[in-house]
């Protein structure tokens, strides 16, 4: 137990540790707010377009989806990192993390947005369109903000699920939350700093899976 | 373009390496297969002992659930590898990120099945036990079945999630095929190896996809 407490709980190690620990959750939180927004933008677009209903753009967007759900993102982060210098495109850790990140998430907030869209009934759009909206007016105030609503569990679980990802990046040596952590527990001979990072993370992302639980009740009681 | 073709389809290359990267995709499918398995069945067998509505074993099963859902995987695989032998456990690679994906898995399962049980109609389980069957009969033959199918569509999800967070064991260790494929793009300094293991997990992961698409659009919820 004491054996325990020293190696995993150490105070001591706790409060030495802490200041690197918290530059790395500010990358990772930096990261996070890049991330994240690029991603459900890049989410809305896809949708929207899938929207207009243009055949060859669906299938290319569909391949777009599909292929990138079926992607590991550590295998696309090491194949940007690694494999694309070998055709010169160098990128920094950084611009490799965001790439790879944002592909991936794009294609499921694409998903998820794509379900809200269709889950607002036709007759909406119709009724916006005679009351002399545009299409991309229609769109935008009347359909995206029910669809947002529709489908909010999923697109929350999307965003918890994203700010996760970002401790792929250690794995490309970026110096977030999980890299810091990992680094200090080396240097220490000591899990402690593992574990403090783990409490961040619970500190930063426990309050959302609160909530999506709870929302997520809310929405398959009114299914059932 | 020949610089692309020497650089990520140089079939010299992914032929030499062919045989590590058969090995890898092997111990990714094995893995796959393990994790998913456990993972479910430890899922359904919270989500059904949730039912029991004991305060105790419920507070327990809420807080494994939120703190695994909570944490990158990634971190829990680097904690157990990184931090147990400090207590003079040694697991490997193998068994750290089979557990702990497992562990992820049934924290997802369990969450979904219990929403989908609490979301069936009471009258569904009055109706069973008053036809004779006993509470764990009502419970396996009748309500599991169908609550699994109420949330059939976001567990695909999440298995292709799991299946894809296999290639994190490489950063514990494992040969699995992201492994393989970068120690064979650091020996022959050729990004292939990396294609073709790409094109490996795109083979494991696609009929995956795809189901869960075709899934969608036949349970997809009408207004």
């Amino acid at each position: 137990m004491e054996n325990f407490l020293f190696q995993f709980l150490n105070v001591e190690i706790a409060k030495t540790v802490l200041p690197q620990l918290l530059i790395g959750l500010k990358t990772t939180l930096i990261l996070s707010f890049i991330v994240v927004p690029l991603g459900v933008l890049g989410g809305i677009v896809i949708s929207v377009l899938q929207d207009l209903r243009i055949r060859p753009l669906n299938m290319l967007l569909v391949t777009y989806i599909d292929f990138f759900r079926a992607f590991p993102p550590l295998v696309l982060l090491i194949f940007i990192y690694y494999g694309l210098p070998f055709l010169g495109f160098e990128t920094s850790s950084m611009q490799a993390v965001v790439l790879a990140l944002v592909f991936n998430t794009s294609a499921y907030f694409a998903e998820v947005v794509r379900a809200g869209i269709e889950s607002v009934p036709r007759g909406q759009v119709e009724a916006a369109r005679a009351t002399g909206l545009g299409t991309a007016q229609t769109m935008r105030w009347v359909v995206l903000p029910q669809a947002v609503r529709n489908v909010l569990p999923d697109l929350m679980s999307n965003v918890l699920e994203s700010i996760k990802l970002t401790s792929i990046a250690s794995v490309v040596t970026m110096p977030e939350l999980l890299r810091m952590a990992r680094v200090a527990q080396g240097n220490m001979f000591n899990t402690t700093p593992l574990i403090l990072a783990a409490l961040m993370y619970l500190a930063l992302l426990w309050p959302l899976v609160r909530l999506i639980t709870t929302i997520e009740r809310r929405s398959l009681k009114a299914r059932g | 373009m020949n610089d692309l073709l020497q650089a990520f389809f140089n079939l010299n290359v992914i032929l030499t390496y062919l045989p590590d990267l058969w090995k890898g995709l092997v111990v990714t499918v094995e893995l796959s297969v393990l994790v998913v398995i456990t993972g479910f069945a430890i899922g359904i067998g919270l989500a059904l002992l949730r039912t029991l509505e004991n305060r105790v074993i419920n507070t327990f099963i809420v807080l494994y659930a939120d703190i695994l859902r909570a944490l990158p995987p990634l971190m829990l695989i680097v904690v157990g590898f990184f931090g147990l032998p400090y207590l003079g456990l040694k697991p490997s690679g193998f068994g750290t990120a089979w557990t702990v994906l497992a562990m992820v898995l049934s924290a997802f399962t369990e969450e979904l099945v219990f929403a989908g049980i609490n979301a069936l109609p009471k009258g569904q389980s009055e109706a069973a036990r008053a036809s004779g069957l006993t509470r764990w009969q009502v419970l396996i033959y009748v309500v599991l079945p169908q609550a699994i199918r109420l949330v059939i569509a976001p567990l695909t999800s999440r298995t292709i999630a799991t299946v894809k967070n296999t290639s994190l064991a490489s950063v514990v260790a494992v040969p699995d095929l992201l492994a393989e494929a970068s120690a064979a793009l650091g020996y022959s300094s050729n990004a292939s190896p990396l294609f073709a293991a790409a094109l490996g997990y795109l083979l494991i992961l696609f009929p995956l996809v795809i189901f869960s698409r075709r899934l969608e659009s036949r349970l997809r919820w009408t207004h």
